[in-house]
């Protein structure tokens, strides 16, 4: 292995983890649902729209989920597959999905702790299938970026960090 | 790991700058912050210490815009130099689709360049990620001092290349920063490999677009 593989995210995929998640919102009560990728890359916002940076809240979501794996192995645990941050008014569930991605389920008193784990596990099982067939489907036909991409890239990144 | 996102028309690349502890790294993002125009750049994250020493990363995503239909993004991570951050250096370059090493010229500091690129091909090849394939340059900062040492001393000890077995590319490939110096080159009958390299004063913003240029421009090939 070179670097790490590439993956794609298209339309079906969307639409299937779309269900899923606003299902699980609708049963849940739950504000947002968010898919983030362990590298820090946000996949998929459902639900409220968050007021804050989303780009900026996926890739501190993937730096604790990754730094709590680490503690978790420190005590001899695989893996946290959960974590629970509770604030005063907001907060956050987070669980993982084929050891990819991770779901974070935000949420205030509007529904209660005990009913978002309850959910979670289904949710996460349907979104495993889910994500494990795109795994293993990609790289086998992942349709790339036109050849014309690269030359406007470049142009691009030459304006931007000019001169 | 590039991430194409067909649903929102997104790619995202994630390029890293790694290096010796007090590098110059965060300044180098701390330039690009200040210098790229708001409306593409996003908010800049640092988790320091109270001294302002990098604990986990500091992470600034900047927009390069719609590309035939694409949103490209790149997110620019640095890790946290000092020897005992290890562990969150190594996550940090989970999903890397580039690298720069940000070495620092100071004579000094030789060993703490080398020990730092020791460390990063350790911890890429922890990941199962191979160094030598993917976009990769070295930055020579604070060259603006007196005692940086020579770029040829640095170039012999931080990037002296690495072995180029496949036939298909064993061919001469001059450098295209620098004139009659090569990336690719024959040595002694074994062919040889080095990373493009740049100086850079970052505090004064002298070499920091030129290198974050190149990289960009490498990962952007790799999306072909």
């Amino acid at each position: 292995m070179t670097g790490a593989s590439s993956w794609s995210f298209r339309e079906a995929d969307s639409h299937r983890i779309h269900g899923i998640l606003r299902g699980f919102l609708g049963e849940t009560n739950a504000r947002t649902a968010l898919i983030v990728d362990r590298t820090g890359q946000l996949v998929a916002t459902v639900g409220e729209a968050p007021a804050f940076d989303p780009t900026v809240f996926a890739s501190l979501t993937a730096a604790d989920f990754s730094a709590n794996d680490q503690l978790a192995r420190m005590l001899g645990e695989a893996e946290f597959g959960t974590l629970f941050h509770q604030g005063e008014r907001e907060s956050m569930y987070l669980a993982d999905v084929a050891r990819r991605v991770i779901l974070v389920v935000l949420f205030d008193n509007r529904t209660t702790l005990g009913l978002v784990k309850l959910r979670v596990k289904p949710a996460v099982a349907q979104l495993t299938q889910v994500f494990t067939e795109m795994f293993e489907r990609d790289g086998a036909d992942a349709p790339g970026v036109e050849s014309a991409f690269l030359g406007e890239a470049e142009d691009e990144i030459d304006k931007l960090f000019g001169p | 790991m590039s991430m194409i996102n067909y649903a929102s028309r997104e790619i995202n690349c994630k390029l890293v700058y790694y290096g010796p502890g007090l590098g110059g790294k965060t300044t180098n993002l701390e330039f690009v912050y200040h210098k790229v125009a708001p409306g593409s750049r996003g908010k800049m994250i640092s988790l320091a210490t109270e001294t302002e020493r990098t604990l986990f990363f500091d992470f600034l995503p900047v927009d390069l815009g719609n590309i035939r239909g694409f949103k490209v993004k790149f997110h620019l991570y640095t890790v946290p130099g000092q020897v005992y951050y290890n562990a969150s250096r190594k996550l940090i370059l989970k999903g890397v689709d580039g690298v720069v090493f940000v070495a620092d010229s100071q004579i000094e500091r030789m060993d703490a360049n080398i020990e730092a690129m020791q460390n990063l091909y350790e911890n890429m090849a922890q990941h199962g990620y191979d160094l030598t394939r993917i976009p990769f340059a070295v930055q020579y900062n604070k060259r603006d001092l007196p005692n940086a040492a020579p770029i040829a001393e640095l170039q012999a000890a931080v990037n002296p290349g690495w072995a180029v077995e496949e036939p298909a590319r064993q061919r001469p490939m001059a450098d295209p920063y620098h004139e009659n110096q090569y990336l690719v080159w024959q040595q002694d009958g074994h062919w040889m490999e080095r990373a493009p390299y740049f100086e850079a004063v970052a505090v004064t913003g002298e070499g920091v677009f030129d290198t974050l240029k190149a990289i960009s421009k490498s990962v952007v090939k790799t999306l072909g």
